[in-house]
């Protein structure tokens, strides 16, 4: 079953084609990859995923629900979260927090249950809390939960920024270059966490630069290049594809 | 402490060569210009001449200075700790603290001088104004220079209300706080889809609007010469005349103001209001409808702002336009960023100081407003996070 169907999806920035006619699925379960020099136009076609914008022409559906777009809140609602290419944590929140307001779509209590904080008030705080920590210890940060995450190192900052994610409940998660910056040894650490959160059941979409990372653990590569879909296919192929070889290392004289 | 860092950071006077804000020439030359105006030119020279020495001579020292400013912001540190220890009502020592700080102001009528009780109730309307403003700016990040508005409007709605029909206090009170939250709907609807510095130009149009409609529009208002003769509000039938009466009945609307909007700030409403101050994309990338909670902050902050209005003009029983003027806007702005953005007890603290240091200060009138003016901007120079430590005014969003 395919969880995500993308059909000629086109963004135009003005007269700059950011992304052109991009089709893909991705079937439940599976981890793809999105790959492509820079300017590709991958982090567009995560935002218009994710409805931080709009897109231009082309079919966004989820779940057999066509949600082109959509606004972002209710794309997590329905099951889809992301991060960011340049972290975008409540850097003056603490990593607790963090996790916990990540959980906002699924709760409910109103404006009156928390002046007077009735038993379905605090019933929901302490299962918001009992979670958060569940998800931090997901990604190892269990010990920081009081940390303010700003001043936390950029690699667990990066960690951190996916449990935030994952704290939504998707069905889906799309992350933004997870190990860039990283060191071998983190690299290492974040593709265990990225086949941990497929073990969960969750459906992982990640633009990746880091050929290790995406042949590792994908199954299915998507490679755009100025904003077309040049190939795309498992691992062995786009290894061999000349399409892909050309865009990444430039034609052969 | 997460801030030290940066906190340490605000405090280096040793870096100071000219062209940096920090440096004793600037920070002499900025004060004697701002008293140059009332002693002369030879007055300000004097004034600048010794600060600069004095400014010197303390960089001199600057290795002591360094020590006994470390020393201070340690104190400083400790006491917000203790503070913040029995602010969470966490341990028996935190509610002895509570009791003893409930007595105290519960005590203060029967030794206190009547003119300090009305500053103090003055002081209570100002807490009250300034946690409402605190929610839109500290919380949701969204600065509204126009927050006297809903204050104008909570005055006005009760004074018309009860001298035009005759509707007693307790009535009033609430359809005069839906009618203010109402209009803080009304404010943010359009308000919202700007950002930033025009979100701002626009929230003080609305409140100069809200300020020129009550001073024009005569027949209703009477314009200029205000509204009198308004109803003092009564408990079982005991009218509140007394100015101690005033004093705990404010009093405990201040502490229903600040016990709901703590609750609320620590539900997941006051942290999607944060999120959304943070970041918004990310806010909305998790899932929180960024327009509906910002709505939710004008309108509730609106609502506090409203009640402080409604308290005013049953207090003073009397309410006239130039109350509401765009000053009041700057000075409960004043004092959210003063205590510390975002920060409730720092809040408290910001506009007591406020209103109690310009009535302590007037034995040199002159000058009071030039000491309160100086003393303000030497707070952003050197801690930009309020007194409070809440989140700082430059890297505000």
């Amino acid at each position: 079953m395919y969880l995500l169907e993308v059909r000629d999806l086109t963004k135009h920035f003005g007269g700059i084609r950011a992304i052109e006619e991009v089709r893909f699925r991705a079937r439940e379960g599976s981890i793809t990859s999105v790959i492509g020099p820079n300017g590709a136009g991958k982090t567009t076609l995560f935002n218009c995923l994710t409805g931080i914008t709009r897109p231009t022409k082309g079919v966004v559906s989820f779940l057999n629900n066509e949600i082109t777009g959509i606004k972002p809140d209710k794309a997590v609602k329905l099951g889809i979260s992301r991060t960011f290419q340049n972290i975008r944590l409540f850097r003056e929140m603490s990593v607790l927090e963090n996790v916990m307001v990540s959980q906002h779509c699924r709760t409910r209590s109103g404006l009156l249950s928390a002046i007077i904080k009735n038993k379905a008030f605090k019933n929901e705080e302490q299962a918001i809390r009992e979670k958060a920590l569940e998800y931090l210890e997901l990604v190892g940060l269990e010990n920081y939960s009081d940390t303010v995450s700003g001043n936390l190192p950029y690699g667990s900052q990066k960690r951190l920024e996916i449990a935030r994610a994952v704290a939504t409940e998707p069905r889906l998660i799309l992350l933004d270059e997870p190990t860039a910056g990283m060191n071998p040894q983190e690299t290492a650490e974040m593709m265990g966490l990225i086949r941990k959160l497929r073990e969960l059941g969750k459906t992982v979409i990640l633009i990746e630069h880091d050929m290790k990372v995406v042949m590792g653990i994908s199954e299915n590569i998507v490679v755009l290049d100025h904003g077309v879909k040049i190939a795309e296919g498992t691992p062995e192929e786009i290894k061999r594809n000349p399409l892909v070889i050309e865009a990444y290392l430039g034609k052969e004289h | 402490m997460a801030e030290s860092g940066i906190q340490n950071s605000k405090f280096k006077i040793q870096d100071s060569k000219p062209g940096k804000i920090h440096s004793p020439f600037f920070i002499a030359l900025w004060l004697s210009l701002l008293f140059l105006p009332f002693k002369g030119i030879k007055a300000a020279s004097i004034l600048f001449v010794s600060l600069l020495l004095l400014l010197f001579i303390f960089r001199a020292f600057s290795g002591y200075a360094k020590i006994l400013m470390d020393k201070l912001n340690a104190m400083r540190e400790s006491i917000i700790e203790r503070f913040k220890a029995v602010y969470a009502g966490s341990e028996a020592s935190g509610m002895i603290a509570y009791s003893l700080l409930f007595v105290f102001l519960f005590a203060i009528p029967f030794f206190a001088k009547d003119y300090f009780i009305d500053v103090l109730i003055l002081a209570g309307i100002y807490i009250i104004l300034a946690q409402g403003l605190n929610i839109v700016v500290g919380f949701a990040g969204l600065l509204n220079l126009g927050f006297v508005a809903f204050y104008a409007i909570g005055a006005y709605s009760y004074a018309l209300l009860n001298t035009k029909l005759g509707i007693g206090f307790w009535p009033a009170l609430p359809l005069s706080l839906a009618l203010v939250t109402l209009s803080g709907f009304v404010l943010a609807v359009p308000a919202l889809r700007l950002k930033g510095d025009y979100l701002a130009i626009v929230t003080l149009g609305f409140g100069e609007i809200v300020r020129l409609v009550f001073n024009n529009w005569d027949s209703l208002t009477k314009g200029p010469n205000g509204i009198g003769g308004i109803e003092p509000p009564h408990l079982f039938e005991m009218h509140v005349s007394r100015l101690s009466h005033y004093y705990y009945f404010i009093l405990f609307f201040v502490v229903l103001t600040v016990f709901i909007i703590r609750r609320v700030k620590a539900s997941r409403i006051g942290r999607a209001w944060l999120a959304i101050r943070e970041d918004e994309i990310a806010a909305a990338s998790i899932g929180i409808n960024t327009i509906s909670y910002k709505l939710y902050a004008f309108a509730f902050g609106a609502f506090w702002a409203g009640l402080a209005g409604v308290l005013f003009a049953a207090k003073m029983q009397f309410v006239s336009p130039e109350s509401f003027t765009f000053m009041e806007s700057v000075l409960i702005l004043c004092m959210v960023i003063l205590g510390g953005l975002g920060s409730i007890p720092g809040i408290i603290l910001g506009s007591v100081i406020l209103v109690m240091l310009p009535e302590m200060l007037r034995e040199v009138q002159l000058y009071r407003m030039i000491a309160l003016g100086s003393g303000l901007v030497l707070l952003m120079i050197f801690r930009p996070q309020g007194i409070f430590g809440g989140k700082s005014v430059s890297s505000g969003g």
